[in-house]
C-alpha cells in the first residue's frame, strides 16, 4: 500500500520535463498515475524520481487542424468521451474511452499514459491504429512523427526513445459515412480486455473500399490483421467473407494464458470480438 | 378520533416491529462520522506492518533484522523467537487446533506471517518489513487436496506427527485432521442397494473469500499504568476475543477491554483471531504504546478466514417417481495449513447435517474429511451458517441431477418430496428438528408470480432454435441461531446470547446486547422489538453493543445468529420488565394485574376507561412510587439458551441467458421468496436479501482463489477477484411468506444468509439447465465465461455455420 | 526524506500540510486533517472507498499523491451537509436504506453528488454505468440506485423551486 521513497517534480512546461529527464537517470513520467501508482504501491516499480506532466497546458487540447484531429498526450479519458468534436468526427475514440476502466480512473487516466504504457491490455493502441494515427514524440532536438503502426514494438516496450516524450496524437478524420467499432469483452468493468477488436472502414456504394482491423490484449501489442482487411478490401462484406476474416484473426493472434482464459478461448475470443466489430462497423456505415 | 385511528397513531408512534422505519445508524454514516477500526488515533500510538512469506511452504533458516531495526522510526520487530518466552508463537484455533502466531521454523502458506514490524507511521513500517531478510528453504508444496492422505505426501504439521488422536476424531495420516459423519450409514446404503433408481454426481464448491470493504484490523493499547489492555478490533465476537486474549495474555478478564466499533461489512471474515491482533497486542504490551494493525486488501483475500473449498459427492436413491429414500453424501475438506475453521466446538463440519434439506428423505448419511494443504487457513466464513451453503448446493444440486435422470420436472420432483406442512415439527434422518415451514406455498407462490409455465414453453422455442436458455430452481431450508448450549459451545463458551435493558425515569431506554452489527442495522431492529415489547418509541431506545466492558457477555454476530439468540433474549428481557411494570401499574392503579391489559403502550383497567398507566408513567414511579417491598429502577437482563436452532427456508428461481459464443452468462430474472418467520423491519430484510443475492452471484458467477502447484495463490487482489460493480448486478424480485417459528419469543428465525445460500445453487441450477437438454448434469463454479464456453465448445456449440 | 508543504482547499477551509512525495491523499486526509469520512477497501484503485470531489472531478484519492494536491479544491463527505442540513445525496441514501455497513458510503456520496451534476436526471442504466468505480458487498446496490434516483428528483426539484 505504500510506495517506496521518490523525489517528486511537476515541470510546467515541456522543455523542463526535458532537463528533469536528463538530470534524473531512472525518471518516470507520471500521467494519470492509475497504472504507475499501483505498481509502485506494490512496490513492482521503485522510480527514484517522478516527473507530474499534468501541469502542461501544451500537452492538452483536442483541435481539429487541416482536416486532422489532434490531441494532445493529456487529454484524459473523460475529456475524450466528454468531447463533441470527436463524438461528432471520431466516435470510435468515444466508443473505446467509455470502455476503460471506471468513471474516477477516467477522470485521471490520459491518452498518451494509455498508448505509451506498453500494456497489451491497453486499449488506444488499437484504436490509434484502426485510424491511422501518428505519434508525435518530442525530445530536446525537436519532434518527429511515428506511424502507430509502426509504435508498439513488444510488452512494455514502444518506439518511445529514452529521452522523448509523447507530446501528441494525430490523425485524419474519418470519412463522413464510415463505419466504426471497438468491441471488447471483459469481465467485469474496470477490466482488461478477454480480447477486444477495432474496426473502422469505409464504403462505397456497398463496397469496402477501406477497412482497419486491429485487435487488443490477443499478443504481446495490438494486432493489426492485415490478412483481413486484404479479404475485405474491394468487396461487398457478407456473413461468409466476415467468417474468413474471423478467422484470420485467430490464425494471427498470439494470447497468453491467464485468469481471463487459456489459449483456445482467448483466440476463439479473438474471433469473435472480430465478427461482431466488423458486423457493427458494417451497421453504422452508409455508403 | 376513533379507537382504530388512535391505536394506529399509536402503533405508528412506535416505529416498532414490522415497521420498514428508517435506520437509526444513518445519519452518522452519511456524514462520515463512523468510527471504524482505522479511524482510531490514540497519543503514542504506532504501526505494524507484517513480514510474509513468498513461499508456500518452507522452511526459515534465518531472520535478519537488524537493518530494519536501523531504520529510523522502528521500534521493534518481533519473531516467533521472541514470542516463544510468551508462549504466544502458536495460539489454538476456533476448531481445536492450533495456528503459527509468527512462523516457527517453517512457512505453511504463501503470505504466512514471519514477523512483525512495529514503527512510528504506516510508511515507515512499510518500509521497514522490506528490510526484514528472510531465508528460505523451499519445499515442496502439497496443493490437491486429494494427494494429502498420500503415502508419499509431503507432510505439513511437523508439530502434529505422530499425534494421531485429533480434536474430533481419529487422524488417518499426518495431513488428515478429522473424519466426522452422521446419518446411519447401513440404512442408508440398503436404502441405495434396494432403490430402483440411483445417480451420483462431483462437484466442487470452490475456494472463496467474503472481501468486506473493510479489511481486518485493531488498535492494541496496553495502559501500564493501570495495567489494563483495551483492543479495538473488526470482530464479529468481541467477548470471545476478551475471553481469548485473557487466556493467552494471562492478564484477567476484568483488565482487558474488546471493542469492536462500527464494521465496514463481517460476512464471516472477521470471526477469527487473527495473528495481526496477537502481535499488535504483545507489541503494546510490550512498549507500553498503542500498537494499530490494519492489513491490506491482498493480505486480507490470501490469509484470513477464506470460504468452502469443499470437494463433494453427492448420491440419491429414489423410485422411478422420483420418490427419494436415501441420500449420501462423501466430502473432501481442504482446511489449509491449520484448522482455524469457525464452527462450534463440536461440529467440525459445521451445520453440514442440513444436507437433507427441505425434503423427506428417510435414510442419510454423510461423512467429511478434513486435509491439510499448502494454503490459509480456515473454511468456514461468507454468510455460510457453518457449512449450511455446502450443504443446501449438494442437496440442491443432487435434486436437479435425479431430475433429469427420471425426466421429472425440477419444480415437480421438489413438490413430490418436501416436507408437508403437518410433517412439523420434522426430525430429519440426520438429526435436524426443523422447527416450522410451508415449502408447497413458497414454491408455487414463486412459479406463479413468474409464469413458470410460460417459461418452460419459451425454454422449448429457444432451444428448437439453438439458444441457451436456463431455469434455476431452489427451495433450500437452512439451519441458524446457533445455538443450544447442551451441543453448540465455542471454545468451551455456550452459544447463548443476551440482552440487558434499563428504562430510565423520564421514559426513555437504553439496552445492550452480546451480539455486535456490520450493517445489519441492530441498532434499530432491537430498538423496534423492545418498542413493541415495552410501548416505548424505538426513537428513544438506545441500542449499544460491542464494548465488553458494558455488553452483557455474547457470542456475537455471525451464523444468522442474532435475531434466533440476540433478539429472542431482548424480547424477553423486555418481558421481565413488562412484569414488574404491570405490578407498578396495578400499584399505581389500584387494583390486581389480573384486571389489568396491555395496549400497545400502556396497561388499562379492563372494563374501566380512562384508567390506564403508560409505560412511560411507569417508568417514573419505578424510581418513587413502588409496592410494598419492591426494588426501585426499571431493568433486566436476560442469557437466552435458545432451546433448539430455527429454520428460515425460502424457494428461489433464476432465469438466465447464455451466448453460446462467448460464454456470457445474462441473469435475465432472479426471483427470491425468503421466509424468516415474523418480519421485524421489512425494508432492512429486504436490503440483506439483495446483499445477499449480489454475494452470491459474485461467488457462483466469478469468484475463486486458486493455486498453482507450488502453492503460489492466483487472482488474490480487486484485478482479479470478482466483486461485480452496479453494472454485472442484475437486478433483485423479493417475496415473502410467513412462517413463524414456534419456539422463538418473536417467531422470528434470523434471515440475512439465506439469499446467499439459496442463490448460489440457483445460479448453478440455471447454467446447468440451459445445458440439460444436451446431457449435462453438472458444471462446476465459477460460471464465468471462460468456464461456460469451454462448456459450449466441448458440446460442439460455439462455433458460427 | 525531506517533505514538501502543500496548501489546498479541503471543504472550503484552506489547509497546510507537510507531506513525503509518496503521501498519498487519502492519507493526508484521514490521518493529517483528521477526516476519517473517505475510507481504504483496496490497494489497486478499484473499490472506490476513497473517492473524493477534486477540482470538481471525482477521484480516487488513494491513487493521487498529495503533492499532485497543490492549491486544489478538494470536497470530502465531511463537507457535503451545508448550513441548512444534509445534501439532498445523504437524505437519500437514508430515505432508501442505500447503506447498511456504511464503509462504502462516502465514496458513494461523493461520486452522486458529482454524478448528478454531470448528469441532473439519469437513466437507471446511466447510474449503474457512472457509479461502477464504487463497489459495494452489503446492499446489492439496487437500494443506492433507488437513493440517487431520489437524489435526482429532489435536485431538480429544489432548483424549480428556487
Amino acid at each position: 500500500m505504500i510506495t517506496e521513497h521518490f523525489d517528486y517534480h511537476s515541470p510546467s512546461t515541456l522543455n523542463e520535463i526535458f532537463k528533469l529527464m536528463e538530470e534524473n537517470d531512472g525518471a518516470k513520467i507520471l500521467a494519470g498515475g492509475h497504472s504507475l501508482l499501483p505498481m509502485m504501491k506494490i512496490r513492482f516499480s521503485d522510480p527514484a524520481h517522478l516527473i507530474d506532466i499534468n501541469g502542461i497546458d501544451e500537452l492538452k487540447g483536442i483541435t481539429e487542424v487541416d482536416g486532422k484531429i489532434h490531441i494532445g498526450a493529456m487529454t484524459t479519458e473523460n475529456e475524450l468521451i466528454n468531447s463533441d468534436l470527436l463524438t461528432q468526427k471520431v466516435p470510435i475514440i468515444v466508443e473505446a474511452a467509455k470502455l476503460i476502466a471506471d468513471p474516477q480512473v477516467r477522470n485521471r487516466g490520459t491518452i498518451g499514459g494509455d498508448i505509451v504504457h506498453g500494456d497489451p491490455g491497453n486499449d488506444h493502441p488499437s484504436i490509434m491504429m484502426a485510424l491511422d494515427a501518428t505519434f508525435i514524440l518530442a525530445d530536446p532536438n525537436g519532434e518527429r512523427a511515428v506511424h502507430a503502426n509502426s509504435f508498439f514494438l513488444g510488452t512494455y516496450w514502444t518506439e518511445l526513445g529514452e529521452n522523448e516524450i509523447l507530446k501528441e496524437v494525430q490523425l485524419p478524420i474519418p470519412s463522413e459515412n464510415h463505419g466504426y467499432s471497438y468491441t471488447k469483452f471483459k469481465r467485469k468493468t474496470g477490466d482488461f480486455a478477454t480480447a477486444a477488436t477495432a474496426v473502422v472502414l469505409s464504403l462505397n456504394g456497398d463496397v469496402c473500399s477501406s477497412i482497419n482491423i486491429v485487435m487488443t490484449n490477443v499478443g504481446p501489442t495490438a494486432i493489426k490483421v492485415e490478412e483481413a482487411e486484404a479479404l475485405l478490401i474491394g468487396k461487398v462484406i457478407d456473413d461468409e467473407l466476415i467468417n474468413q476474416a474471423a478467422q484470420k484473426a485467430m490464425e494471427i493472434c498470439n494470447p497468453i494464458e491467464d485468469l481471463r482464459g487459456n489459449v483456445a478461448y482467448k483466440t476463439h475470443m479473438a474471433g469473435e470480438m472480430t465478427r461482431k466489430a466488423i458486423q457493427t462497423a458494417l451497421s453504422r456505415a452508409t455508403g | 378520533m376513533s379507537t382504530t385511528d388512535d391505536n394506529i397513531e399509536r402503533e405508528n408512534e412506535l416505529q416498532g416491529i414490522g415497521c420498514s422505519r428508517k435506520r437509526k445508524e444513518d445519519p452518522r454514516f452519511i456524514q462520515g462520522k463512523g468510527n471504524y477500526v482505522d479511524d482510531i488515533k490514540l497519543s503514542g500510538m504506532l504501526h505494524a506492518e507484517i513480514v510474509r512469506s513468498p513461499y508456500a511452504h518452507a522452511r526459515i533458516v534465518s531472520i535478519d533484522k537488524s537493518e530494519a531495526l536501523a531504520l529510523p522510526g522502528v521500534h521493534a520487530v518481533l519473531t516467533a523467537d521472541d514470542l516463544k518466552p510468551l508462549s504466544l508463537h502458536w495460539m489454538p484455533t476456533l476448531a481445536g487446533d492450533v495456528q503459527a502466531v509468527l512462523a516457527d521454523e517453517k512457512v505453511h502458506f504463501q503470505m504466512q506471517e514471519v514477523a512483525v514490524v512495529i514503527a512510528d507511521d504506516r510508511y515507515i513500517a512499510a518500509d521497514g518489513a522490506q528490510l526484514v531478510h528472510v531465508e528460505y528453504e523451499e519445499l515442496p508444496a502439497l496443493v490437491d487436496p486429494h494427494k494429502a492422505m498420500n503415502s508419499d505426501a509431503p507432510i505439513l504439521r511437523e508439530d502434529l506427527v505422530g499425534k494421531m488422536d485429533g480434536a474430533h476424531s481419529k487422524r488417518l495420516h499426518d495431513n488428515h485432521i478429522f473424519t466426522w459423519d452422521v446419518g446411519d450409514k447401513d440404512s442408508t446404503d440398503r436404502a441405495f442397494d434396494d432403490a430402483d433408481i440411483t445417480v451420483k454426481e462431483d462437484m466442487f464448491y470452490q475456494r472463496v473469500h467474503p472481501c468486506p470493504i473493510e479489511t481486518c484490523g485493531c488498535v492494541a493499547d496496553f495502559d501500564k499504568i493501570n495495567s489494563k489492555l483495551t483492543v479495538n478490533v473488526t470482530s464479529q465476537a468481541p467477548h470471545i476475543v476478551r475471553t481469548v486474549v485473557s487466556m493467552l495474555s494471562g492478564i484477567p478478564e476484568s483488565k482487558v477491554r474488546v471493542i469492536s466499533p462500527d464494521i465496514g461489512g463481517g460476512f464471516g471474515n472477521k470471526v477469527p483471531i487473527y495473528p495481526g491482533y496477537v502481535v499488535a497486542i504483545v507489541a503494546s504490551i510490550v512498549l507500553g504504546r498503542p500498537v494499530k494493525w490494519i492489513e491490506s486488501r491482498i493480505e486480507n483475500l490470501t490469509t484470513t478466514g477464506f470460504a468452502r473449498d469443499y470437494h463433494m459427492t453427492g448420491e440419491l436413491a429414489a423410485d422411478k417417481d422420483g420418490q427419494i429414500k436415501g441420500l449420501r453424501v462423501n466430502v473432501l475438506a481442504d482446511h489449509g495449513a491449520f484448522d482455524s475453521c469457525a464452527d462450534p466446538t463440536k461440529f467440525p463440519a459445521g451445520m453440514f447435517h442440513i444436507c437433507t434439506g427441505s425434503y423427506d428423505i428417510p435414510n442419510a448419511y454423510a461423512r467429511v474429511d478434513g486435509v491439510y494443504t499448502n494454503k490459509a487457513p480456515g473454511g468456514v466464513a461468507y454468510r455460510c451458517s457453518f457449512r449450511v451453503t455446502e450443504a443446501v448446493y449438494v442437496i440442491e444440486r443432487m435434486m436437479d441431477v435425479l431430475a433429469q435422470k427420471l425426466n421429472i420436472d425440477k419444480a415437480e420432483i421438489r413438490l413430490r418430496n418436501f416436507v408437508k406442512p403437518e410433517q412439523f415439527p420434522y426430525n430429519t434422518a440426520l438429526g435436524a428438528n426443523l422447527d416450522s415451514g410451508d415449502y408447497h406455498t413458497a414454491l408455487n407462490k414463486v412459479l406463479d408470480a413468474v409464469d413458470y409455465k410460460g417459461l418452460l414453453i419459451e425454454q422449448q422455442e429457444k432451444r428448437a432454435n439453438g439458444e441457451l436458455m436456463g431455469i434455476g430452481i431452489v427451495t433450500f431450508t437452512e439451519i441458524v441461531g446457533a445455538g443450544p448450549t447442551k451441543s453448540c459451545d465455542i471454545l468451551g463458551v455456550g452459544m447463548f446470547d443476551s440482552a440487558e435493558i434499563r428504562i430510565h425515569p423520564t421514559g426513555s431506554a437504553i439496552a445492550r446486547m452480546g451480539s455486535i452489527t456490520q450493517g445489519q442495522g441492530h441498532q434499530t431492529t432491537f430498538a423496534q422489538i423492545i418498542a413493541t415489547e415495552l410501548g416505548i418509541s424505538s426513537e428513544d431506545i438506545q441500542i449499544e453493543e460491542g464494548d465488553t466492558d458494558t455488553a452483557p457477555y455474547g457470542l456475537g454476530t455471525y451464523g444468522s445468529r442474532t435475531t434466533p439468540v440476540a433478539a429472542a433474549a431482548t424480547a424477553l428481557a423486555a418481558r421481565k420488565i413488562k412484569a414488574k411494570a404491570s405490578k407498578i401499574a396495578a400499584h399505581l392503579l389500584e387494583v390486581s394485574t389480573d384486571d389489568l391489559e396491555w395496549d400497545i403502550d400502556r396497561f388499562k383497567v379492563r372494563g374501566v376507561p380512562g384508567q390506564e398507566k403508560t409505560m412511560k408513567d411507569i417508568a417514573f414511579a419505578a424510581y418513587n412510587n413502588l409496592p410494598e417491598g419492591m426494588e426501585p429502577g426499571l431493568e433486566s437482563i436476560d442469557y437466552y439458551d435458545p432451546p433448539e436452532f430455527t429454520y428460515p427456508f425460502g424457494a428461489y428461481l433464476c432465469v438466465v441467458d447464455i451466448c453460446k459464443h462467448t460464454g456470457e452468462t445474462t441473469v435475465r430474472r432472479f426471483y427470491a421468496l425468503d421466509d424468516c418467520g415474523t418480519r421485524i423491519n421489512p425494508m432492512i430484510i429486504e436490503g440483506q436479501i439483495h446483499g445477499g443475492l449480489t454475494e452470491g452471484f459474485a461467488v457462483a458467477m466469478g469468484q475463486e482463489l486458486s493455486f498453482d502447484e507450488k502453492g503460489n495463490i492466483q487472482g488474490n487482489s480487486l484485478m482479479d477477484y470478482f466483486l461485480p460493480t452496479m453494472v454485472e448486478t442484475p437486478h433483485w424480485e423479493t417475496d415473502y411468506t410467513v412462517t413463524p417459528s414456534p419456539h422463538h419469543p418473536l417467531g422470528a428465525k434470523g434471515v440475512a444468509e439465506s439469499p446467499h445460500v439459496g442463490s448460489i445453487p440457483a445460479f448453478t441450477a440455471a447454467v446447468v439447465d440451459s445445458f440439460s437438454h444436451l446431457g449435462v448434469t453438472h458444471m462446476n463454479m465459477p460460471h464465468s465465461a471462460f468456464n461456460v464456453w469451454q462448456k459450449c465448445n466441448e458440446l460442439g456449440i460455439d462455433q458460427h455455420k | 526524506m525531506k517533505k514538501i508543504a502543500v496548501s489546498f482547499k479541503l471543504n472550503g477551509q484552506q489547509v497546510d500540510t507537510l507531506v513525503e512525495p509518496r503521501e498519498l491523499l487519502i492519507h493526508t486526509l484521514r490521518e493529517q486533517l483528521m477526516q476519517t469520512g473517505s475510507h481504504i477497501g483496496c490497494e489497486t484503485s478499484h473499490c472506490g472507498a476513497c473517492t473524493v470531489d477534486f477540482n470538481g472531478d471525482s477521484v480516487k484519492s488513494c491513487t493521487l499523491l498529495t503533492v499532485q494536491a497543490e492549491g486544489a479544491e478538494v470536497l470530502t463527505v465531511e463537507g457535503l451537509a451545508g448550513d441548512d442540513g444534509l445534501h439532498p445525496v445523504q437524505e437519500a441514501f437514508m430515505e432508501e436504506h442505500g447503506l447498511q455497513c456504511g464503509f462504502c458510503t462516502p465514496g458513494m456520496l461523493m461520486r452522486s453528488y458529482r454524478f448528478l451534476q454531470e448528469n441532473p436526471n439519469p437513466s437507471e442504466e446511466e447510474i449503474r454505468m457512472e457509479m461502477s468505480g464504487n463497489l459495494c458487498r452489503c446492499t446489492g446496490y439496487q437500494n443506492i440506485v433507488k437513493a440517487v434516483q431520489y437524489a435526482s428528483n429532489k435536485l431538480q426539484t429544489t432548483k424549480g423551486d428556487a
